[in-house]
């Protein structure tokens, strides 16, 4: 008798599924996660998630770190739309610290954040396309994303972590070429918008693999904990910048998408909807912050010293600037006790911020309510008994960030 | 109707008895402090009472408060009711040695990675929980990192000093006993392995 070189694990003879590791480094993951689906033949039969993979202690850090220190930190969760994630940090700061800012930084942050929106939802629907078999959509629009990234660089100096903001508003005025790169985007991404939508909406192949797959309804949705366009999708009409409306969302008209069915089309038609929304709230914005006039122009931040860190150029030739700079960057200056939950709408969901401070210089607890990491738990029931296929671009499709799932 | 904070805590206080629940509010979002056996009892009926329907898990984390004895570990879920869009903060606290909570994935589907992660990083023991298990750190971890008693930075570094970050040298841990051996004032760590 042969001898055996090749140990089987207990019962794989029996079997009658395949069990298939996707990830953690697979192509079609967009991410560093593991799913561990069981097949029976190209059906899906059960699936486990394993996350965690880039898990990076945030909640841990931001225990040690004053204010300032943990804007870098909120860049790395969903680091597609960083922005929202900085502005919705500096807004909850200003809540727990009392700091109102000026309308004009209300605007011009609402410039950044939509633009963050639809550099996320760019992204998001154009892999979707990817993983249906459309490329072309994908390159075109990442022109876009570029003029997108060149305007962040314009007003803070970076591109994809931003660290963006200050307490109160923006560490410079935008310039010249700012504004006019946000009139370039306005005037040539509606036009590629129209493209892209064309490449893909009416598309019979892209509707045939997208209609019907991972759908939810809008009570298993709700139940998840599902938020943003993913919650929209099933067709309930929650969304944080209408319901708890900040940063002077409420000074602007625009609509909220919804679907019905929950599936990845619906999904992808919401997010492409909220493009065009997103676009009408810039161009509203855009009129509005030119409204102002004279000294009015120059505001980008409120007169909060105490939280506002001085000019730069003072920094470095005053001496007075200086200290300052680093009592605020030390957190020198003591927080106010007590307990703080903020949300904005982010690109794929409500990022919420929950901080409990014990007067100290630093956070006493600090949790992020990531979106990504509520509603992926939902994976398996999406994707049960669909096609390996399906999974593939429901997973694209929910949008799902490893960097925010991990924290 | 007019879905305010004093009508929940009315409704709460009817329900439950005066002696029960503690009531505080900040920043305009009522917070609930209920005794941890009675958490899903207060959920079951935010969640079904056809007033206040609090029907959607927004948030759930843990925060640990070494000095509050036999409550130290506090759980905190953040509700929310999308249609009058009011939210509540439920806590519960329990003894770090016994960190027994009712789980909540049966009323919502989204606790059941949220308790993962609490239990992950705080060691709360969810019963009922379907797969009480690690998600984001590895699972050979034999603590639950979040907690105080494990400082970020290495212990062993003598050119920091804690006092510095407003809370006194060691966050006034400096002598306790942890489960991985002492932990001396001067910070240095003996036996056990080294927290990282």
């Amino acid at each position: 008798m042969a001898e055996q070189h090749i140990k089987l694990p207990e019962g794989s003879i029996e079997k009658t599924t395949t069990t298939l590791n996707l990830g953690p480094t697979h192509p079609a993951t967009h991410g560093v996660m593991q799913n561990i689906l069981e097949l029976d033949g190209e059906r899906i039969v059960s699936a486990e998630q394993t996350i965690g993979y880039i898990h990076r202690a945030f909640e841990k850090i931001a225990e040690r770190r004053p204010l300032y220190q943990i804007t870098p930190l909120t860049d790395r969760l969903n680091y597609c739309s960083s922005p929202i994630n900085n502005m919705g940090w500096h807004l909850t700061c200003e809540k727990l610290l009392g700091v109102k800012t000026p309308k004009r930084v209300d605007y011009l942050r609402i410039i950044i954040m939509e633009l963050a929106r639809i550099s996320d939802h760019l992204i998001c629907n154009s892999i979707v396309g990817v993983d249906s078999g459309a490329y072309t959509g994908f390159l075109y629009v990442m022109q876009y994303r570029e003029l997108i990234y060149e305007i962040y660089e314009e007003v803070c100096g970076s591109r994809l972590t931003t660290n963006i903001g200050r307490i109160g508003g923006f560490e410079r005025n935008f310039n010249d070429i700012a504004f006019q790169k946000i009139q370039k985007f306005l005037d040539e991404y509606p036009r590629v918008l129209k493209e892209f939508e064309n490449l893909f909406t009416r598309n019979r192949i892209f509707m045939e693999r997208t209609i019907g797959a991972g759908a939810i309804s809008a009570e298993r949705a709700l139940n998840y904990g599902f938020t943003g366009p993913n919650l929209r999708a099933a067709g309930v009409d929650y969304d944080v910048r209408v319901a708890t409306p900040y940063s002077s969302y409420g000074d602007f008209q625009f609509n909220i998408p919804v679907g019905s069915t929950g599936d990845c089309y619906d999904r992808f038609l919401v997010r492409n909807q909220e493009m065009w929304e997103s676009l009408s709230i810039i161009r509203q914005a855009f009129e509005k912050v030119q409204e102002f006039k004279g000294t009015e122009a120059d505001i980008y931040h409120a007169d909060v010293p105490e939280y506002y860190l001085p000019e730069k150029k003072d920094v470095y030739t005053k001496m007075e600037a200086l200290i300052w700079h680093f009592k605020i960057i030390m957190g020198e200056i003591d927080m106010p006790a007590g307990e703080v939950y903020n949300s904005v709408e982010g690109a794929n969901g409500e990022l919420g911020f929950y901080l409990v401070s014990d007067g100290g210089r630093t956070p006493y607890r600090l949790h992020f309510r990531r979106p990504c990491f509520i509603y992926y738990q939902a994976y398996e029931e999406l994707i049960k008994g669909a096609m390996l296929s399906d999974a593939i671009i429901v997973m694209s499709s929910l949008n799902l960030i490893a960097g925010e799932m991990d924290a | 109707m007019q879905l305010t904070n004093e009508y929940i805590q009315q409704q709460l206080t009817t329900q439950f008895g005066e002696a029960v629940l503690s009531f505080e509010e900040s920043f305009g979002l009522l917070s609930v402090t209920a005794p941890a056996e009675l958490n899903l009892k207060v959920m079951n009926f935010l969640y079904d009472d056809e007033n206040l329907r609090f029907r959607f898990l927004t948030d759930l984390c843990g925060v640990h408060y070494p000095d509050q004895a036999g409550k130290e570990i506090g759980v905190v879920y953040q509700l929310h009711n999308m249609e009058a869009n009011v939210r509540l903060r439920l806590k519960i606290y329990v003894p770090a040695g016994k960190p027994d909570v009712y789980t909540a994935s049966a009323l919502f589907s989204a606790a059941n990675w949220m308790e993962r992660e609490t239990y992950d990083f705080y060691g709360i023991n969810f019963i009922g929980h379907p797969n009480l298990k690690r998600i984001l750190n590895v699972d050979e971890m034999d603590y639950f990192p979040l907690r105080k008693q494990y400082p970020l930075e290495d212990q062993t570094r003598v050119d920091k000093d804690d006092e510095m970050f407003g809370r006194g040298g060691a966050i006034g841990f400096g002598t306790e006993k942890t489960d991985h051996g002492t932990v001396t004032e001067a910070g240095k760590h003996e036996e056990g392995h080294p927290i990282v």
